[in-house]
């Protein structure tokens, strides 16, 4: 209170003089560049041409800019949506089945198994799985050989048909760790009491489930579907190492759209459009996204 | 969820039993039998093919160096934001949330061209720089509300002594708020490690390459056979999975508190 009429001039103000300069050389620049770029046609090499909205007219009418967004729904549910709603059971039934009955011992160790993956770097994860789904001495068909599936087998990645549930597959065994862990934490959090009182009611475990984890889980639950939505929305390392957003576009995402407009078609103009319109979805989302939770927080 | 369990690490098990077996083993008895002795030419083979040894350094040396000076870069930041509770600080922190979900799609070409202006492309030192700021993002937005609810009467007492902000930053903050920066450390670390855009953007040259590039890239050329690309698996996967097993407890604890902040 004292120190008060000495703080006029904040001198804490001066601690933020790196990080502004360091975020202003790193994100704002380059984003601003970005964004001057979408007006523009441009090579990379040479003088950027001024276009006006020519680029972003173009995007409304390509079909393939569409069926990336397509695509990227189909990433959100196999990155958001799936994960969530089974790490939720999985960590439920971590927290209060094998924890209580086997010891949290097992319950930890069972947990590092499902969040394994999210360590990995995703190019690790795309030669495993691209191995396993091949459609010659696969593991995938070998397995489905072995017991009697054969007509089964298939080119997983390489087939229109069946690449983006190949995909969307690979990223839930990569994503589901996260809610687990995540969910497993704000089990922790429960009062105990509320259990005992449900179990003393004669519930079954999916009573207590529906009833009391996931109303007191709430905040958790929005945080994971929140953070996955952006993850698959940006998705990109998995696309390039398993598929290459083939075959014939059926994997194609906006963050390998944009990157192949970049580097393969050196079409700079067009390829900032591609990222812009991303950025702003992914912006509105979060906003939206972080407004709906701290009022849902603030109303518990 | 036992079997969940294995089907989970099960992928990583195949690829176990695979990089060992010599190709004929392999081409004989198919991807799912156990190996029939030890064979550890893929392995080796796959070490030189992309000199892993210096490919291992290169990851190690630029995620380092992003963990130290993200790290460091936050607690300014997040100083000045949680506890010297500057004049705008929610627009501050808003503007640093956003700055982490950012797209790197949205930066990614301008970067790749400014650093050639600047005479980076290309240099180990562009990635460190630019990823440095990329975490300090979200540092700064975990580090501000942790530095928020710290105790007002311990850093009064610390003024009254004498102590200017500097002092009190390195000799109370710092010390006080230690295991959350060891978290971010170890965040920082290895979501550096596992980065991929950027890395094979901005660092086209072998002898600069991080360990994920590198098996992504040779993951695309598909030129490996079946014990090499198995090699190549298990030896990214390998330094993951000792630096998980050595940090699982500080990575649980630090998603969890990620979360909810």
């Amino acid at each position: 209170m004292s120190a008060r009429p000495l703080r006029l001039r904040n001198p804490y103000a001066l601690y933020l003089i790196p990080g502004v300069i360091a975020f202003l050389a790193v994100v704002i620049v380059p984003f601003a560049m970005n964004i001057y770029f979408s007006f523009t046609h441009w090579q990379g090499v040479g003088s950027p041409t001024w276009a006006g909205l020519e680029n972003y007219r173009e995007l409304m009418k390509d079909s393939r800019f569409w069926e990336s967004f397509r695509h990227s729904v189909a990433m959100v549910l196999a990155m958001a949506v799936i994960p969530t709603a089974v790490g939720l059971v999985v960590a439920a039934a971590l927290f209060d089945f094998i924890g209580k009955h086997f010891g949290s011992k097992l319950a930890s160790v069972l947990r590092a198994c499902f969040y394994l993956p999210q360590v990995l770097p995703i190019t690790v994860a795309g030669i495993v799985w691209s191995w396993i789904l091949a459609p010659e001495n696969g593991s995938l068909n070998e397995l489905l050989k072995a017991v009697g599936l054969g007509s089964l087998q298939q080119d997983w990645l390489g087939d229109p048909k069946f690449a983006l549930y190949s995909v969307m597959a690979v990223m839930v065994w990569v994503q589901l760790g996260f809610p687990v862990v995540i969910f497993m934490a704000g089990l922790q959090r429960v009062d105990p009491s509320l259990y005992e009182a449900a179990e003393l009611d004669g519930t079954n475990w999916w009573q207590r489930f529906w009833h009391v984890t996931l109303p007191q889980i709430r905040p958790e639950i929005y945080v994971v579907m929140l953070w996955c939505t952006i993850a698959a929305l940006k998705v990109f390392g998995a696309v390039y190492v398993l598929t290459k957003g083939g075959p014939a576009d059926s994997t194609i995402v906006p963050s390998y759209f944009s990157f192949s407009t970049f580097f393969e078609k050196t079409d700079v103009g067009y390829g900032s459009a591609i990222a812009t319109v991303l950025t702003l979805i992914i912006l509105a989302l979060t906003t939206v996204g972080l407004r709906f939770q701290t009022r849902s927080e603030d109303a518990q | 969820m036992i079997l969940g369990a294995i089907f989970m690490v099960l992928p990583l098990l195949i690829v176990l039993i695979n990089a060992l077996k010599s190709p004929a083993d392999y081409s004989a008895h198919g991807p799912l039998s156990l190996p029939h002795g030890l064979h550890l030419d893929g392995l080796t083979d796959f070490w030189t093919r992309v000199n892993f040894g210096h490919t291992l350094l290169n990851s190690i040396v630029i995620s380092g160096s992003v963990a130290v000076f993200g790290v460091v870069l936050s607690v300014l930041n997040a100083y000045a934001i949680g506890i010297g509770r500057i004049k705008g600080k929610a627009y501050f922190l808003a503007f640093f949330v956003l700055a982490n979900v950012l797209p790197q799609e949205a930066l990614v070409y301008p970067l790749y061209y400014l650093s050639k202006q600047v005479g980076l492309y290309d240099t180990r030192l562009s990635l460190i720089i630019v990823f440095s700021v990329v975490q300090a993002a979200f540092g700064t937005y975990l580090l501000s509300s942790v530095l928020g609810a710290f105790p007002k009467e311990i850093i009064e007492a610390a003024r009254i002594d004498g102590a200017n902000s500097w002092q009190i930053l390195w000799r109370m903050v710092v010390p006080v708020s230690r295991p959350t920066l060891g978290v971010l450390l170890v965040f920082f670390f290895i979501w550096t490690w596992n980065e991929f855009l950027l890395p094979l953007v901005m660092l086209p040259s072998n002898d600069n390459q991080t360990v994920s590039v590198a098996l992504g890239v040779l993951q695309g050329q598909r030129l490996m056979d079946a014990t090499m690309t198995n090699a190549a698996g298990l030896l990214g996967a390998l330094p993951a999975i000792v630096f998980f097993l050595l940090f699982q407890r500080t990575l649980t604890r630090g998603i969890a508190v990620g979360a909810v902040k």
